[in-house]
């Protein structure tokens, strides 16, 4: 029997998704809030929620403290140059795994993945003494390269499952017609690929722009992204909420952007394979 | 030219054995269809011809020059797949013309040739529309029109109207005939279906198992079928088999009669005596379904229409010239 949708049953599932969605952003809320408020203010119990003294004082000291501009434009080069090279290395093995696949290419696959399920820290001290004495440490070389392979398995996942769906037949049609390796995957492949390659870059992006663990260990200035920035507000003098508020807006402040007009493309990313 | 000669090819994949050994001869510019039963092997063959797959043994010949280690571009054969394979983000003129590309024409020529090609193929007024606008049998039609621009030495057809209903089956069917009678370009067609495959060939190839039970006219396999599984697989409604008394009688293990060659008889008495179990009346024709005890089901046909129903007693007599025989191991007994 189908479910009747009663008008007082919308209005409740209305509203419960409004209530989730709510509590999801809340904490965000909060902290472009408390961005605003002065320090006394930002952890004043019981908190004010709107009416307080509404303040760009913590902006200004934080572009004063640390320049904003110096790690927004580390972490585009960071999260971009290891998104550009990911996807230049799995288009290739994610088309070779998907169009001639051999006895081993699920083993490859499953290998690949697993490299994800081990905690980076593990490998911490070996890739830090590395980078020490190949002199990669506080480089943006040196960001891009292991952000780049710490993403690499799932951009080859994603590209992989897109590339499945395409029919082989039309590769086939494509070689009858003539086509090099090289022309199917220019003038075939890629174009039937676009929607996937959009989502697998945009989802790579905000992974390599959030990654914190490996850019907080293994820069310091010189190429420091946004995510340094943030964490030099939580300091041995203290938390400052106020501003450490104001650095995170500041920091998330791109990629929400880009997120809220590429939502489509994003959730069809998250969601690949498991609706057609 | 388009002879195309397979000697003795064989495909394995891993331990299975898909084609054991096929060798065959086929003449420039005639229609030839591979039929048979699913899983037969028909496909793979043709993939083989095409490339697509490579041989496990033996030599594939085109116009006498053997092509096993030649890519698929290079054996100058196009293909039309039974999912017509378009490409989904180029208008109709970019997939009928994109092999013309790949082969590094001038625009103005592949403009001219395409633009040929759709007008024979009533394809014109849609040429900038993107394959999903288009009806199913728009977009067989533009699959054809991409193997013909090439000006191919032969076309391969797999299954391609198995996607399309009823009616406009028959209508693609001859209008591929007549296409490739127009051209004369050597066309190798896959299909399960045996009625194309009797009214669309020149020859047909009878596979079953990863073997080539026969090659001949469709006269040919109709009259002289050269084994059980050929006087199965063709005609419509099936051959009757008998064996036991009547066959041993004639000199055979088994004999096959044709529904259309057993006569009719009201009464009951003389040759095979039956019930009617089920009576089919299609105007133009009557298919009787009759038990005939021992004998098993016997299927006929009358041409015209018969007033006889389920449960009336009749007898079926076969036209002694029209008995297929058969030996102990389904061979033909010819003579």
């Amino acid at each position: 029997m189908a479910r009747i949708a009663t008008t007082q049953r919308v209005a409740v599932s209305t509203a419960a998704a409004w209530l989730c969605g709510f509590l999801i952003f809340f904490p965000i809320l909060w902290m472009v809030l408390a961005s605003f408020k002065t320090e006394l203010e930002a952890f004043a119990i019981p908190p004010s929620f709107l009416f307080f003294h509404w303040t760009l004082e913590n902006y200004a000291t934080v572009q004063e403290r640390s320049d904003y501009l110096h790690h927004a434009l580390n972490s585009i080069i960071i999260a971009g140059g290891s998104t550009l090279i990911a996807l230049l290395i799995a288009i290739p093995a994610a088309w070779s795994m998907a169009f001639s696949p051999t006895k081993r290419t699920k083993d490859i696959l499953l290998w690949m993945l697993s490299t994800k399920m081990m905690p980076p820290v593990g490998v911490l001290v070996p890739i830090y003494l590395i980078y020490k004495n190949v002199g990669l440490l506080d480089s943006r070389i040196g960001l891009i390269f292991i952000l780049c392979l710490g993403n690499l398995p799932i951009v080859i996942w994603m590209l992989f499952t897109y590339f499945k769906e395409i029919p082989r037949d039309i590769l086939e049609a494509a070689r009858m017609d003539g086509a090099t390796v090289g022309r199917e995957l220019v003038y075939v492949l890629t174009p039937m690929a676009i929607p996937g390659l959009a989502s697998t870059l945009l989802l790579n992006l905000i992974l390599a722009w959030n990654e914190a663990f490996w850019t907080l260990n293994l820069s310091t200035s010189e190429a420091a992204p946004l995510t340094v920035f943030i964490a030099s507000y939580s300091s041995p003098e203290g938390l400052f909420w106020a501003k450490l508020s104001a650095a995170s807006t500041l920091a998330i402040a791109p990629i929400l952007v880009l997120g809220w007009f590429s939502q489509k493309q994003l959730v069809r990313g998250l969601t690949f394979g498991a609706v057609k | 030219m388009g002879q195309i000669t397979l000697q003795g090819v064989q495909k394995a994949f891993g331990p299975v054995h898909i084609i054991k050994g096929a060798d065959l001869d086929i003449a420039d510019g005639s229609f030839v269809v591979f039929v048979g039963p699913s899983g037969c092997g028909k496909t793979t063959l043709l993939r083989l011809i095409a490339g697509l797959e490579d041989v496990t043994d033996g030599r594939i010949l085109i116009d006498g020059k053997n092509v096993v280690a030649v890519p698929p571009a290079k054996r100058g054969l196009s293909m039309v797949f039974q999912s017509y394979a378009l490409y989904p983000h180029m208008s109709v003129r970019g997939n009928i013309g994109f092999g013309l590309k790949m082969a590094g024409l001038a625009k103005d020529e592949i403009n001219r040739k395409v633009e040929a090609a759709a007008a024979t193929l009533n394809l014109t007024p849609y040429l900038e529309r993107k394959p999903r606008e288009l009806s199913g049998g728009q977009r067989q039609r533009v699959a054809i029109g991409r193997a013909i621009v090439r000006e191919p030495k032969a076309f391969l057809f797999d299954e391609p109207l198995s996607n399309l209903d009823a009616a406009l089956r028959v209508q693609m069917r001859i209008e591929v005939t007549r296409l490739q009678k127009q051209l004369g370009t050597t066309a190798i067609y896959v299909t399960h279906d045996q009625v194309e495959a009797m009214t669309m060939a020149d020859k047909i190839v009878v596979l079953n198992g990863g073997k080539i039970e026969q090659y001949g006219s469709p006269l040919d396999l109709y009259e002289k079928p050269a084994n059980l599984f050929v006087a199965g697989f063709i005609g419509s409604p099936k051959m009757n088999f008998v064996t036991g008394e009547s066959a041993l009688q004639r000199g055979a293990f088994t004999i096959g009669v044709r529904p259309e060659h057993l006569k009719i008889e009201r009464d009951g008495a003389g040759g095979w005596p039956g019930t009617i179990a089920v009576a089919e009346h299609l105007g133009s024709d009557t298919f009787l379904y009759v038990d005939a005890g021992q004998l098993g089901m016997l299927t006929a046909r009358y041409i015209g229409e018969l007033s006889l129903h389920a449960g009336d007693r009749v007898s079926l007599v076969p036209e002694p010239a029209r008995i297929h025989r058969f030996n102990e191991s389904g061979n033909a007994i010819r003579g």
